[in-house]
């Protein structure tokens, strides 16, 4: 964490790295974009509810891009579904992630052959963060993803890149 | 109640030479055939008829028959030239419980049905989805778009047998 393993040097401040306090705040609320495609989003609703609470990880849903942090591609998507999906990402404001959940999602699941209407994964139109096996995953599945994610996050820095 | 036998000679005394047959070869019930362009006349007389009254149209859905000759392209795609797409009505009259399979073949090149949009307001979706999906014209359908494709999809219609999907669509590619 890095967070509180520096002592206490006066009574209301707590010393910590910027990198740091800006990653624990980003991953313990993030924010997705309330949006469902096919059956994993049966599970993915299953994950939000009281039984596995995704709340607790600080995720809760938002009605519009313009207030979320992450998207998680709950499904099948369809060519038609993708030019959506496309627009959405752009309207979602930076720092964004993207969760792919489901063989649908990965690479077109059982649809990669005969599936005329079926985007063969959605990394082929937005760059996916964490990919979530399981056709569809179980809410333990989508949890683990999302820790998944949240380390990535952690492990981000504020400071620009040397190339 | 009536069998499919009882109706068809009803519609045979009715219409004589608009209904085709009886196709009685099938492993379900037997199959009314009927003239793509009349069809909508068979439709209202079904409905309308106070020993008939059928009037609920469970599904109409479209059929790629497949029986033209199979041609090779210049690609050595298989493509199947003339033959014939089908259309099959399932009706059912809730009032007396029977029930009736009609169906309609129209040349693949040109495939045009009149439609039963005025008889059945279910056919609506069902029309525009045949179409969609076989390219089938219903004729005097007051919307007839593609429903799940996408508007702007140019590369055919997908369940026909000799049906080849594109590359490419607005950038995305396709194949796995």
């Amino acid at each position: 964490m890095g967070l509180l393993d520096k002592e206490f040097a006066d009574g209301n401040i707590v010393i910590a790295r910027v990198d740091d306090l800006m990653n624990w705040a980003r991953l313990s609320s993030i924010w997705q974009l309330g949006f469902g495609l096919a059956c994993c989003a049966i599970e993915m609703m299953a994950t939000s509810a009281s039984h596995y609470d995704f709340d607790r990880f600080g995720v809760i849903p938002r009605n519009t891009p313009r207030q979320a942090d992450a998207i998680i591609i709950s499904g099948t998507v369809t060519l038609k579904m993708a030019t959506r999906i496309k627009r959405l990402y752009e309207q979602m404001p930076d720092p964004k992630y993207i969760i792919s959940m489901g063989s649908c999602a990965n690479c077109g699941g059982p649809y990669w052959e005969h599936g005329y209407h079926v985007l063969k994964g959605i990394d082929r139109v937005i760059p996916v963060d964490v990919y979530v096996p399981g056709c569809p995953p179980r809410p333990e599945a989508l949890l683990e993803g999302l820790l998944k994610l949240q380390e990535k996050i952690r492990n981000e820095s504020l400071r620009k890149k040397i190339s | 109640m009536k069998n499919p036998e009882e109706i068809f000679e009803l519609l045979k005394n009715e219409f004589k030479d608009i209904i085709l047959g009886l196709e009685k070869e099938t492993p379900t019930e037997p199959i009314v055939a009927i003239d793509p362009m009349q069809i909508n006349k068979v439709g209202l007389f079904l409905r309308d008829n106070d020993i008939l009254k059928f009037d609920s149209l469970m599904v109409l859905s479209g059929v790629d028959d497949a029986n033209g000759t199979k041609v090779k392209d210049d690609d050595g795609a298989e493509m199947i030239s003339g033959g014939t797409l089908s259309v099959y009505y399932h009706l059912h009259s809730t009032n007396l419980k029977h029930k009736i399979t009609l169906k309609t073949s129209t040349p693949r090149e040109n495939p045009q049905v009149e439609s039963v949009y005025n008889i059945w307001r279910t056919s609506d979706w069902h029309e525009r989805e045949a179409y969609d999906m076989f390219g089938i014209i219903f004729v005097n359908h007051p919307d007839l778009r593609r429903i799940l494709m996408p508007y702007d999809w140019e590369a055919g219609y997908p369940l026909r047998k000799d049906y080849k999907n594109p590359e490419f669509y607005k950038g995305m590619k396709v194949p796995y």
